[in-house]
């Protein structure tokens, strides 16, 4: 009885941490085939900052993420302060309901609905041209949003009123109060928003797989076609370097956090 | 003889104009009148309590007065300036909030700044007078730490002086000293009447405690359902209800019921079910009117043996509370009905006991009549 808990425990980390470990290790297989173990070797590291197409993906899923991100942040927090600060007004259950749509709908309906919606642009008005990085930041901005939106709201909603108002009854107004006061409390909801964009956006397959155009493969995109024609050894190589920089960002996080307290 | 009374109470003759005026301001959310026809001067330098249970509309007045809500109609005037279309922002007031609302995200010293460089003052002014503020707060040393890092009372002390740094007109304080223990919540109480003497600032506090509102205030409005129900001094208030409803909220009281039934030139007779009750005449009284006689429990004397008063009861001591300086005692009257008596505990004073049989007696004087 006394060795239940610990069984559990270990049998959990097991669990969450065995695939991730053999992906590690394979990734130093000398061997060509990913299941048998062929010796050490760094070589698929090398292979994998030799590969311009790896490279290339890495730097536009980079890049899509981090403007999406910013602007799922802009358009979320404006969102979730009209759904919290103005109250009832005309209008306001068809927002509440269209912001937290994406969170709801299959990835596969979001991206089928938005490549419907640029090819019809296109013909329509002539914007966006084709598709690429453009109609995937478009595309990943509106799913992100509504999470940020979400985030932001809670942040909101626990916020007491009256920080506001005592900022305003000593003299600052509504846009002052904004930056002077909402803003930094709500800061944290914020970052933490950013970063879950970012990285729901590094993560996305399948709507940047309905809205991509030649030349704007993203990263997840590059690697699933490669797995497709068999899993190669450099992906095992890409996806620990992945969770040694994920591994890196949550532990620099936590001393952030812990300083502050 | 009483020493002559200095202190000044210009409510008394009403020489001076108001300071504050509110001239039958309503607020109405949907059907409900938050705030019912409220009329109210105010006179520079007053500690103005609003008293009353949650929902009496005292928390809207105020609000509306910060310029936080807009009033359904009526007007409100400060130092003869109609303050209808001026936003809170440029209002001569400030408020101290019930949660006190320190920006987190600033110190001890920005937040009183804060309110000085929206005037856009200069870099020195701020800084001189954010020390002078700290100084009468008795915060010194704390300039440079975070809201977290203050205990309770040292929260409260920073929000006054946050409020008070202005130098407005008129500082509205909702339930100033409600979150703070009571020890503290009486030191306090004190502090605060030094401070609004010194800077001679004319405070509204609103409040739910009578007790606070008895020691703060040189005047209070007790409110109930939106409306005021009496403004008088603490004294006034406390002596004289002009309602059941105000000796009942402001204090302890004992209510008789009954009908007036002889009314003289020097008394008033008020058949009870206790028998016949003396109180001093009340204009505005008709015969058979159902009234009630209000009296305090420290108004009734307790003995052993019967005294002559104008009112006279036996009863027998149900219970007792005792409470150090005094003792209430619950005594059950022959009708049934439940008295509570105070009795200061002195010197060399028998207690009365469980099922003793006391006498008690209270003069005329010190029953009020009230309707209902």
């Amino acid at each position: 009885m006394r060795l239940f808990l610990p069984i559990v425990a270990g049998l959990g980390f097991l669990f969450l941490y065995v695939p991730i470990a053999s992906l590690v290790i394979f990734s130093f297989n000398e061997s060509k085939l990913v299941t048998v173990w062929g010796g050490f070797s760094t070589k698929w590291y090398g292979e994998l900052f030799r590969d311009p197409q790896i490279i290339d993906a890495f730097q536009i899923s980079l890049t899509i993420a981090a403007i999406s991100a910013t602007l799922a942040v802009a358009l979320g927090t404006l969102a979730a302060l009209v759904l919290v600060r103005f109250g009832p007004f005309w209008g306001r259950p068809v927002l509440s309901g269209m912001t937290t749509a994406p969170l709801v709908m299959p990835e596969v309906i979001t991206g089928l609905s938005l490549l419907l919606l640029f090819v019809s642009m296109e013909r329509l008005v002539g914007w966006p041209a084709g598709r690429g990085m453009l109609t995937i930041i478009i595309a990943h901005t509106v799913f992100c949003m509504a999470y940020v939106a979400v985030v932001v709201q809670s942040r909101l909603v626990d916020m007491d009123d009256s920080l506001e108002e005592a900022a305003m009854d000593l003299g600052a107004r509504r846009v002052r109060v904004f930056f002077d006061i909402t803003l930094p409390v709500i800061a944290p909801a914020l970052i933490s928003g950013w970063l879950l964009a970012f990285t729901l956006s590094l993560d996305d397959l399948v709507v940047a797989s309905f809205v991509s155009g030649p030349g704007s493969s993203t990263l997840p995109m590059v690697i699933f076609s490669k797995v497709r024609l068999g899993v190669s050894p450099d992906v095992n190589a890409l996806a620990s370097l992945i969770i040694l920089v994920v591994a890196l960002g949550i532990g620099l996080a936590a001393l952030a956090m812990r300083k502050r307290r | 003889m009483a020493a002559p009374d200095t202190y000044p109470r210009p409510w008394r003759d009403q020489t001076d104009p108001p300071f504050i005026r509110i001239k039958s301001i309503t607020k109405r959310f949907g059907d409900f009148a938050a705030v019912d026809d409220v009329s109210l001067d105010i006179w520079q330098g007053e500690l103005f309590c609003l008293l009353g249970g949650s929902g009496c509309g005292k928390s809207t007045l105020l609000r509306m007065l910060a310029g936080f809500e807009t009033p359904t109609a009526g007007v409100v005037e400060i130092d003869g300036q109609d303050m209808s279309r001026v936003p809170p922002f440029a209002r001569p007031t400030n408020m101290m909030f019930q949660s006190y609302a320190l920006f987190p995200h600033m110190s001890v010293e920005k937040n009183i700044a804060y309110g000085l460089q929206r005037d856009g003052l200069g870099r020195a002014e701020v800084a001189g007078r954010v020390a002078e503020m700290l100084k009468l707060v008795q915060l010194d040393g704390l300039a440079k730490r975070k809201p977290h890092q203050l205990s309770g009372g040292q929260r409260q002390r920073v929000a006054l002086a946050r409020s008070l740094v202005k130098k407005p007109k008129l500082l509205l304080l909702d339930e100033p000293l409600g979150a703070l223990d009571k020890k503290l919540r009486e030191e306090t109480q004190f502090e605060l009447m030094t401070i609004q003497d010194q800077l001679g600032v004319t405070f509204i506090v609103v409040t739910h405690d009578q007790e606070e509102a008895m020691t703060l205030s040189t005047r209070i409005g007790v409110m109930d359902a939106g409306r005021i129900v009496q403004v008088g001094e603490p004294r006034d208030i406390y002596e004289r209800p002009g309602s059941r409803f105000v000796a009942d909220f402001i204090g302890s009281v004992n209510l008789f019921e009954g009908e007036v039934e002889a009314a003289a030139p020097d008394f008033m007779r008020i058949r009870t079910a206790e028998g016949g009750i003396l109180v001093p005449p009340e204009a505005g009284f008709g015969s058979r009117e159902k009234v009630a006689v209000a009296v305090r429990p420290e108004k009734i004397r307790l003995s052993r043996e019967a005294v002559g008063a104008d009112n006279a009861l036996t009863a027998v001591v149900e219970d007792y509370a005792y409470m150090g300086d005094c003792t209430v005692y619950k005594l059950k009257l022959p009708s049934g009905r439940v008295v509570s008596v105070t009795e200061t505990n002195g010197f060399g004073a028998e207690p009365f006991t469980w099922d003793e049989e006391v006498h008690l007696g209270w003069p005329a004087a010190a029953g009020v009549l009230v309707r209902g």
